[in-house]
């Protein structure tokens, strides 16, 4: 095939199918090269000023962010964030989306979504600790959701175990807006010594770049460009686009590397992962951050297929691939060292120091362009967002209907967000490096730090009912929410990496609730003190024009200072106290009772008073260290009968308890609301400390029942009968036809 | 007591080998690369689990094929504690020095949970520290467990009490809830269950410390008659 001629593709319009616009292509023609590009270098320029690349729809709206704080060493714009965590040691952690590759291969999409975010992490140097997830599928009534639940999760597994990273936490949603559109979010947690952190720059004249890893092949090409664009009926098809995973080379990548970087770090001066837009993504970004020029030479890199054009060399996105920059003196230590561990590695090009991209093929100039033009000229858009007519500023609260307690709280404990998860969970090692305190099920995933008393707690958050119903206060909840988590197992949040999920930003409503939604968790992190540092977004999640949920993701990590204040969420001994901790009011709007009741949530949601949320925060963590409760659980979906409920599942125990509230207030979901169970023994300390913060609400028993008294009604349920409904529901529903 | 964790490309268990034997029976370790031709000096091989090769063509099928198998099988002529976990058992029952075979599990899906297992021989160098019949409370992580051995060598091995461990209940499908098995003269053991994750109260058991007290207790043993 030959190529179309730079004139043909300003005839024929042919960048529009790669997703430049008319004014997008004649500021690469007029202003950054003074003349047409040719078919190789509009190519370069479609991935690079995709949305994907560039977030040239969300940069304005993602400074809203703060990525300050006494801890953080590293923020946006590395492959991951940084955040210390005392005696000379760090944690590198990022998260990513990958919904449009699961949508169309789920298995592959969900697999290769995981391998690209370990690769951020070990990128670094890191070692990486840690995987979690973050889930969203359509309504489990159709074979087609059934079957992308299924091969997400074994993608994601597959991949995991294999690598022998443990997949420890994540969160599992349902909701009919995501059944074309499933999300997709994965998380990597890793640890690192100060000392041993490094970045991707392509820096020093001459130096050398260094190709390592999985040769090249035709798999991915415009899979940024791909994940920009939006699903419909006739448009669902693009498999070329998803790549295919191999983790078994990410596994010999990632030792090498690490080793790489522990051993030998005097011979490398950048060390960069190849995602979205491979080969010229990750070199451009180098050569950028380092304000330096490139060559590349294309028959050095090693391929998989037969003539691969420039074109389809440097914008495959096949994977377990990495690119180094070198001192040239060890160019041969290099290449002996990862031939070594059953790696190729290639020297590809060298370092300029023109600010330009030269790549050559067959001796012939390919592409010669400014790096500054590629990367950072990339065009920035400032959308207008218009309010959606379903946010209402009424105070009006959805009223559930409870005729009889107990079948309300048996269905609201059969529901799919609701119920256990193990079914899917079960299939991860969650247990591998023998690191894992507390494992999937929990508030939050604790991971210990070995050799030290440190352990690090993680969780992933996002209820977009609530950011749906409205995009402020919903976004605030979501942080909110995550921290009640990490602080609930007795950890102090210290960072925050996001997947912004988001329709059709080109769309007013759609661009509304993302910048709503946005100032709403950039307000709550802030007020918190907890830094954004990576991030990942993900826009044009809609199939035949129907958008998801606003969907943010907050991946939050956790610091643990001494490992035997670990809290989890079941009730330890018959005979405790249960305490409620915080006040419980008229919240129904986006809740699960009112999707229960109404198939439908809308309303406006009551605001956060972030001071209270604060100190709830301190007190919860004081009662920790001071060694005064057995159990911590944080009222989230389904509120307090939930809370009691999964407390009492844990180790079997059953409760009894009084409230002094409506019946339906048990199904409010009110935030940042812990429950506590305290041996009598602390009762004393423990009451003295909470003051009017909280109130004894009951005691654990053993007599397997759970037995509830509201002013208005009482209502028993056998533990067994519970359990049995809450854990049976998704396998329940995954086997029936 | 020094031990050698053997590692091949795709091995992904053996650093959590290393530390146990480290960490709770302060013995010497080293960790061991799949070319090596020698385990001169080292008194007990453990084979650990991963995806030795990725898996690819069978699980263990082309790690048997590493020039420190033959190695590992003098070790095994010699008496010497071979234990293999989970992708070591795999590796053990290909390089046939243990019977049988593990099989895709019967639900087809990978299964990551802490399980009961039944003590079913205390009599070996392995497992001492146990009792008959004791239960123990170790984590399983595989997608190939599901052991399967035809009937002659059921008989064979339950004749011999060869069978170590057995699931408290069915968790992959496996003939007669084998868990792990010995070989007839006692020293090589496969188990698919992780004992090397179940070392200390806060990962949530530490029912796995027995064993490895048992090959520290087996070999000082021998060393002093």
């Amino acid at each position: 095939m030959t190529e179309p001629t730079a004139e043909m593709i300003q005839e024929t319009k042919l960048y529009r199918s790669w997703g430049l616009s008319d004014q997008e292509f004649q500021t690469i023609a007029n202003d950054i090269l003074d003349r047409l590009p040719n078919y190789t270098e509009t190519g370069l320029f479609s991935v690079m000023w995709s949305e994907h690349c560039s977030y040239k729809n969300s940069k304005n709206v993602l400074r809203k962010f703060s990525n300050k704080s006494e801890r953080v060493l590293a923020g946006p714009g590395e492959d991951a964030g940084i955040i210390d965590i005392g005696d000379n040691q760090a944690i590198v952690f990022k998260a990513e989306s990958h919904n449009h590759p699961s949508a169309v291969e789920p298995y592959q999409g969900a697999a290769t979504g995981v391998g690209g975010i370990i690769r951020d992490i070990f990128s670094m140097g890191a070692t990486p600790i840690a995987l979690l997830n973050s889930l969203k599928f359509g309504d489990l009534d159709d074979a087609h959701t059934k079957y992308l639940a299924e091969e997400i999760v074994s993608g994601i597994g597959g991949y995991g175990n294999c690598i022998g990273i443990p997949t420890v936490g994540g969160e599992i949603a349902f909701q009919a807006r995501y059944k074309k559109n499933p999300i997709v979010n994965a998380m990597c947690v890793g640890l690192i010594d100060h000392d041993d952190v490094k970045y991707g720059k392509a820096t020093g004249k001459d130096n050398l770049i260094v190709y390592v890893g999985a040769k090249t092949g035709r798999d991915g090409i415009h899979g940024a460009t791909f994940a920009s664009d939006e699903f419909t009926d006739s448009n669902n098809t693009q498999r070329s686009a998803v790549q295919v995973g191999d983790p078994f080379m990410e596994k010999l990548l990632m030792d090498a590397c690490i080793e790489l970087v522990h051993e030998h770090s005097d011979w490398i001066m950048g060390i960069q992962d190849m995602g979205a837009a491979g080969l010229v993504s990750s070199t451009a970004e180098m050569a950028s951050k380092a304000g330096s020029g490139l060559i590349l030479e294309l028959d050095n890199v090693p391929q998989r297929e037969t003539e691969m054009t420039p074109y389809e060399i440097m914008l495959s996105e096949s994977q377990e691939r990495m690119v180094l920059c070198i001192k040239p003196k060890y160019r041969q230590e290099i290449i002996d060292f990862f031939t070594d561990k059953m790696l190729d590695a290639v020297v590809i090009g060298k370092v300029t120091m023109d600010g330009k991209y030269k790549i050559y093929q067959q001796g012939k100039v390919v592409c010669d362009i400014p790096i500054s033009g590629l990367v950072d000229d990339a065009p920035e858009y400032k959308h207008v967002g218009i309010k959606p007519d379903r946010i209402t500023d009424s105070k009006e609260q959805f009223k559930p209907e409870i005729e009889s307690l107990e079948d309300t709280w048996l269905k609201i404990l059969g529901q799919p967000t609701i119920s256990s998860k193990e079914y899917f969970y079960k299939t991860y090692d969650s247990q591998i490096k023998a690191n894992t305190v507390v494992k999937p099920g929990s508030d939050a995933s604790v991971v210990r730090v070995r050799d030290t008393k440190k352990a690090i707690a993680m969780t992933n958050d996002g209820n977009s009912r609530m950011v749906y119903v409205d995009p402020f206060i919903g976004g605030q909840m979501a942080v909110v929410e995550a921290a009640s988590n990490l602080v609930a197992s007795g950890a102090i949040p210290i960072g925050i990496t996001d997947c912004l999920n988001y329709g059709n930003p080109e769309k007013p409503e759609i661009f509304w609730e993302f910048e709503k939604s946005v100032s709403g968790m950039a307000m709550a992190s802030r007020r918190l003190n907890i830094p954004v540092v990576s991030g990942n977004v993900s826009l044009y999640n809609e199939f035949n024009e129907i958008a998801i949920y606003p969907s943010p993701m907050i991946g939050m990590t956790g610091l643990i200072e001494d490992i035997d204040n670990v809290v989890t969420q079941g009730f330890k001994d018959s005979g405790d106290l249960i305490y409620l901790i915080g006040e419980t009011r008229n919240e129904f709007n986006g809740s699960e009772i009112q999707q229960l009741q109404m198939h439908d949530v809308k309303g406006s949601l009551n605001k956060i008073n972030m001071d209270q949320v604060e100190s709830r925060f301190n007190l919860i963590l004081k009662i920790i260290t001071n060694k005064l409760i057995n159990s911590c659980h944080d009222l989230s979906e389904g509120g307090l009968s939930v809370a009691l409920s999964e407390a009492a599942f844990e180790n079997k125990l059953g409760f009894q308890c009084e409230v002094n509230m409506p019946t339906e207030y048990l199904f409010s979901e009110t935030p940042a609301r812990f429950v506590v169970s305290v041996s009598k023994d602390n009762q004393k300390e423990f009451e003295d400390l909470i003051g009017n913060n909280g109130a004894k609400i009951g005691f654990v028993t053993d007599d397997n029942r759970m037995n509830i008294k509201t002013i208005d009604t009482e209502a028993t349920i056998e533990l067994d009968e519970a359990i049995s409904i809450w854990k049976g529901a998704i396998s329940c529903l995954m086997k029936k036809n | 007591m020094k031990f050698a964790v053997i590692v091949f490309p795709g091995s992904n268990c053996d650093k959590d080998l290393y530390f146990a034997v480290k960490d709770s029976i302060h013995a010497e370790v080293e960790m061991i690369d799949y070319r090596e031709t020698s385990l001169d000096g080292f008194d007990a091989v453990l084979i650990p689990g991963g995806f030795s090769y990725g898996d690819y063509l069978r699980s263990g099928a082309i790690a048997a094929h590493a020039p420190i198998i033959k190695t590992i099988k003098k070790m095994a002529i010699l008496g010497k504690p071979i234990l293999g976990i989970c992708n070591g058992f795999q590796i053990l029952t290909e390089i046939g020095l243990l019977p049988g075979a593990l099989m895709r599990n019967r639900q087809n899906k990978f299964i990551c949970e802490t399980v009961d297992l039944r003590v079913e021989n205390s009599q070996t160098i392995f497992t001492s520290e146990y009792d008959y019949d004791e239960i123990i409370n170790i984590p399983v992580a595989h997608g190939e467990g599901n052991y399967y051995c035809d009937i002659a060598t059921l008989k064979q091995i339950n004749d011999n009490n060869q069978i170590v461990f057995r699931y408290a209940s069915d968790i992959n499908g496996s003939v007669d809830n084998i868990a792990g098995i010995i070989n007839k003269e006692g020293n090589v053991l496969g188990m698919m269950p992780h004992p090397e994750r179940a070392l200390e109260e806060i990962i949530g058991s530490d029912d796995g410390l027995k064993m490895f007290q048992s090959i520290l207790k087996s070999h000082m043993n021998r060393v002093n008659l």
